[in-house]
């Protein structure tokens, strides 16, 4: 289907796209790399009155590694750029390694990471990273910027903390520590297909090698990305060897309940978010998991 | 009503330009307002990826685009691979391996190798099958495609080691 008639309007820097949003912002959507949005327009699932088109703010696109080690990302970067970056992959081979499973190659090349993240697709990849490398989200407006944690940003199913006259300008991934593991997965019925679920993990040990601290974070389970805190908590101050995996997979979805539609029912989701669990933490922890 | 906008850009290396109303994609505007309808439109909302085109040289969705935002931009089509009326060599291994049958979905293909074999010149299968990942064909079982697309990265490596060896 053609989508409905809309305006549009394509500023040249932040503060005009700021502005226009104040004027426009209730009867406009923001397009950035447009292949979530397009499609959304084109069922005619939305009709606007306006489009504010992003792409020619050339501000909001680039890769940067802080000196404090932090990897700051604007919203406008698109995936291709990240997923071809040895920044991204020297600074968070977490965030590296989940690219490939974004869509396809023609959509990476459109699509943007900003875009990905503020349009809060429960099943997409980058929202779930950020939740699980405690990434900070930049947020401005006329009204000034704040900066929302992503464990705050989610809020449900395409929902988020920004306000109406809100942009995501900018996505900062904290230093990731020396000796920190990690692993991604996901199931989907074909490659590309956004996932039934996946799980993304990291693990910091101490100098014992007992774990520390870890984040297992699942996608496509809920209605946002969801930490599995019980999974976390069965790991803490093990080796992280194959019991203590087993019982973090075991435990990853006690008292959750997770969505169905028509690709998956909720006990399939359970189901997979375990088994995924356990692979990621395997990807992890090699050495801990040569299963006799 | 909302009033068309002028839409300049370049297109299989020449100047282009025509009136489009801002909803009207990019895919529709090569093809009813251009006339190039090499460029099909199958799906049109980015499943497909029959309207795969070069966009700066890197193959996006035609569909998932609007005209207003390539203002500027340069683009190739499948009519730009070869000149009119030929073939290139990626085009020939596609006929030699009965890479099509019903060839709907074949431009968006031949788009999306052009990008796959500039960036990785010596693909795995697992590479080429990766890349074409987006690009729906109901016909061959992909099999033929495969084999013409990675007989073509062959073909051009052998060829620049006999222009090496000359």
């Amino acid at each position: 289907m053609k989508p409905a008639p809309f305006d549009y309007v394509a500023p040249a820097t932040l503060d005009e796209a700021l502005a226009v949003l104040v004027e426009r912002g209730d009867e406009a959507k923001v397009l950035a790399g447009g292949q979530s949005l397009v499609p959304v327009l084109a069922l005619r699932l939305a009709s606007p009155a306006w489009l504010i088109d992003l792409n020619r703010i050339a501000s909001l696109s680039g890769i940067r590694r802080l000196e404090s080690g932090e990897l700051a990302i604007g919203a406008l970067t698109r995936h291709r750029m990240v997923e071809r970056s040895d920044v991204v992959a020297n600074a968070n081979p977490l965030l590296a390694s989940a690219m490939p499973w974004i869509a396809h190659v023609q959509i990476r090349n459109r699509g943007t990471i900003g875009g990905s993240v503020a349009h809060a697709d429960p099943a997409a990849e980058l929202p779930g990273i950020c939740l699980a490398c405690d990434a900070m989200l930049t947020v401005q407006s006329r009204r000034g910027r704040r900066e929302i944690a992503a464990a705050d940003f989610f809020k449900g199913m395409f929902e988020t903390a920004l306000a109406a006259d809100e942009l995501l300008t900018e996505i900062r991934f904290p230093a990731w520590p020396a000796g920190r593991a990690y692993g991604f997965l996901e199931v989907a019925r074909r490659h590309g297909d956004f996932a039934i679920c996946g799980i993304a993990t990291t693990v910091d040990r101490d100098a014992e090698g007992r774990i520390a601290d870890s984040r297992i974070v699942a996608i496509g389970l809920a209605d946002r990305p969801l930490r599995l805190t019980a999974a976390e908590r069965a790991l803490a101050g093990t080796k992280g060897d194959r019991d203590a995996i087993e019982a973090a997979a075991a435990a990853a979805t006690s008292g959750l309940t997770a969505r169905s539609d028509l690709h998956a029912s909720s006990e399939y989701r359970i189901e997979l978010a375990q088994t995924l669990t356990r692979r990621t933490l395997m990807q992890a922890l090699p050495s801990q998991t040569r299963w006799p | 009503m909302i009033e068309p906008r002028e839409v300049v850009l370049t297109v299989n290396g020449e100047r282009r330009s025509g009136p489009c109303e801002p909803r009207m994609t990019l895919v529709d505007f090569l093809r009813e307002t251009l006339g190039l309808t090499g460029t099909h439109v199958g799906c049109e909302h980015g499943v497909c990826g029959a309207c795969t085109v070069l966009l700066e040289g890197e193959s996006v969705r035609a569909c998932l685009m609007f005209a207003v935002q390539a203002d500027g931009a340069s683009l190739t089509t499948v009519e730009g691979l070869a000149p009119a009326g030929e073939m290139n060599d990626l085009q020939r291994a596609f006929q030699e391996h009965h890479a099509l049958q019903c060839g709907f979905c074949t431009p968006g293909i031949l788009t999306t190798a052009t990008a796959l074999l500039r960036d990785n010149p010596e693909p795995s299968e697992d590479a080429v099958r990766h890349a074409i990942s987006g690009n729906i064909c109901r016909c061959t079982g992909y099999q033929p495609i495969v084999r013409a697309i990675m007989d073509c990265a062959r073909r051009r490596k052998a060829e620049k080691r006999a222009g090496g060896a000359a």
